[in-house]
């Protein structure tokens, strides 16, 4: 079976580009040229350069010596952390910034959950000098204020999305909003492997240097090129997509994935997208979608602003409904202790997205000698306070 | 013959209304399309509302998720109507989202609109060449329009390609931008309407998006066939509710 995109956007059933007229120049542009551009000699150049010396890569691929012990499995963290603004999503803003240019585009629109996206994209845009308007919903800009306060310090302009639930995905509406009013200076930087199709497969690209990265830093380590698991947390998919991208058709490599249960997948109040997800239409994309009987895109909910997202991106509803992906959701309770033991063992404080991904071990017991890579996808800086209350710190 | 289609054979500049079903109160659906086929406008765009209307401005989001929130359903809003052909003749389109319409099952959607005497649907976010690929033979088996939108971005090589899968009217985007009203139109629409009218195409055009007033409905039906009225028709209803219809309505045309 093919796991990447095929020749007309879509992953198995799903994927494609279902978008509004209004946006079709837009997107088929993209559609035409991504790839050429991205395989020009000075495109490339110019990106490994950056995500070098400008993003600090390759992140590490660190041997989690004392969670190894504890877990019962040889167990690997590469370090997306450790980049610079703090998380993977910054592979993908530099890697879409420099598209923007070459297709000769002048202002930047991005939609923000946590901010990190957001952050990510006000940091490239003020690299590249190049003017930038991030959507935020109204809810997640006051429980995410460190993160707008770097936005608005990095020049862009931080725009509350009003409507709807007034989160993530209505951050998205509004940013293809933005877009439809300003169909030809602007570029929509998206955050995650979501929205019409090239989307998903160009962000999973950029994001692509992590399995890639992943690859020759185990064969240094322990003589082989794949591990026996890749691990992520899953939003929209982004920091998975890229760590699941070059194994994906290496059946001996075990595709696990994390989404955020919430409050426990059957409270109402939960974002496991692919379990309590239908197909339909979200953002321009055929795939899982967590809606009601009637067709409405019902809100969900995490203790993580950048999970709580109704749908996942194309590739991992192919990955869940084909089986080749092993799919389980941790609770906000779970996704909390799993961050609290991360740092109690080794040292490092892990965003509360990436925290998802280490509740794994409540889910699955791996041998001695697996080895499990871990996307540890971003720092916890920015979710401080939550830990604070959390744990009465 | 489709109603749409003999509607568009009227030598006359054609005024089409649009609103959100459900919205103000769930029950004024029929009462709605009633009393507009009674003040003479040529053509009813019932919206069937979304939680997410990516292609609306403000005016339209709002009523969408107070319709919703009133109880509007697909299933709820063919409910309504399954009577609807024995009090008016004007000729109706569904314009709602992909998603409810996926959800509900695309050819029990099309069996119902059919059963109930809906003449077309407009489906914003459903592209044309998907339409054409999967679902054109299903709309032409239970007699159903599918309108396809173009905008000034549009390229001509389009264009002619929508041109050619459209029948009825081509909707034609007034300018770069979501819906919303305008209090009038500049050059660059002119020049647009203009363009795309010496195109000859062979589907006529209606034009939407922006029209709000006398002004702007003279302004678009200048070189088009009709034009649509969707946001100002909406915050007349919210100001005046049902009882607004007509003076609205006349003072348009
Ligand atoms: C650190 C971190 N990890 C993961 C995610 C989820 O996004 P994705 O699923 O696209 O990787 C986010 C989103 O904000 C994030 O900030």
């Amino acid at each position: 079976m093919n796991y990447n995109v095929d020749s007309n956007g879509y992953y198995g059933n799903f994927g494609g580009a279902y978008i509004p007229e209004m946006l079709y120049p837009n997107v088929e542009e993209l559609r035409q040229r991504y790839l050429e551009v991205m395989n020009e000699p000075d495109f490339k150049v110019t990106f490994d350069k950056l995500l070098r010396d400008y993003v600090g890569r390759p992140s590490p691929l660190y041997f989690a010596s004392r969670l190894s012990e504890k877990h019962g499995a040889r167990i690997y963290l590469k370090r997306e952390d450790l980049n610079h603004t703090g998380a993977h999503k910054i592979n993908n803003t530099i890697g879409q910034i420099l598209m923007a240019r070459k297709l000769g585009k002048k202002r930047i629109i991005a939609e923000t959950g946590a901010g990190q996206h957001g952050v990510a994209t006000a940091t490239v845009c003020a690299l590249m000098g190049m003017e930038c308007v991030v959507y935020m919903g109204e809810i997640d800009i006051a429980r995410q204020a460190p993160n707008v306060a770097r936005m608005k310090m990095l020049g862009a302009t931080v725009r509350p999305a009003l409507s709807g639930s007034r989160t993530l995905k209505d951050a998205t509406n509004e940013a293809i909003r933005d877009w439809i009013n300003n169909p030809v200076d602007t570029h929509y930087i998206i955050g995650s492997a979501i929205g019409p199709h090239p989307y998903p497969d160009m962000v999973t690209r950029f994001q692509s240097i992590i399995s890639e990265e992943i690859k020759w830093q185990l064969k240094e380590k322990e003589g082989r090129e794949n591990p026996d698991y890749v691990i992520a947390c899953i939003g929209g998919g982004s920091n998975a997509a890229g760590t699941y991208y070059h194994f994906l058709d290496q059946p001996e490599v075990g595709i696990i994935a994390v989404e955020a249960a919430g409050k426990g997948i059957h409270s109402g109040e939960s974002a496991a997208t692919s379990i309590l997800g239908k197909e339909g239409i979200i953002h321009g994309c055929k795939t899982l979608l967590m809606q009601s009987e009637d067709g409405q895109i019902t809100e969900p909910y995490s203790i993580s602003a950048g999970l709580d997202y109704p749908g996942v991106g194309p590739m991992h509803a192919h990955l869940y409904t084909s089986g080749r992906g092993e799919f389980y959701s941790a609770t906000d309770d779970e996704a909390m202790h799993a961050g609290l033991e991360l740092a109690k063992l080794e040292g490092i404080i892990p965003a509360i997205e990436s925290s998802h991904a280490f509740a794994v071990f409540n889910h699955k017991n791996f041998k001695k000698d697996d080895i499990v890579v871990i996307s540890l996808s971003g720092r916890g800086d920015k979710d401080l306070d939550t830990y604070i209350n959390y744990f009465n710190l | 013959m489709n109603r749409i289609e003999k509607k568009l054979q009227e030598d006359k500049k054609l005024l089409s209304i649009y609103f959100t079903a459900g919205y103000p109160q769930i029950n004024d659906t029929t009462d709605i399309i009633q009393s507009l086929e009674k003040e003479g406008v040529d053509l009813i765009e019932i919206g069937l509302p979304f939680s997410d209307p990516l292609a609306d401005g403000p005016t339209i989001q709002q009523s969408s998720t107070d319709a919703l929130k009133n109880g509007m359903s697909t299933a709820v809003l063919f409910e309504q109507l399954k009577d609807i052909r024995k009090t008016v003749s004007i000729p109706l389109i569904i314009m709602g989202y992909f998603n409810p319409i996926l959800q509900f099952g695309v050819e029990e959607f099309c069996k119902k609109c059919h059963e109930i005497g809906i003449d077309g649907l407009i489906i914003p976010d459903l592209p044309v060449d998907v339409y054409k690929r999967e679902y054109q033979a299903l709309f032409e088996q239970y007699g159903l329009f599918n309108i396809f939108l173009i905008t000034p971005q549009t390229s001509d090589e389009r264009i002619r390609f929508i041109d050619a899968v459209s029948n009825g009217f081509i909707y034609m985007v007034s300018s770069a931008s979501v819906t919303g009203a305008k209090s009038e139109f500049g050059n660059t629409q002119e020049s647009y309407f203009k363009r795309i009218s010496d195109m000859d195409l062979k589907t006529p055009q209606i034009v939407g998006f922006g029209i709000s007033n006398a002004t702007t409905f003279q302004a678009a039906t200048k070189y088009a066939h009709g034009a649509i009225i969707g946001s100002a028709f909406i915050k007349c209803l919210n100001e005046k509710g049902i009882t607004g219809i007509p003076d609205f309505i006349g003072s348009i045309r």
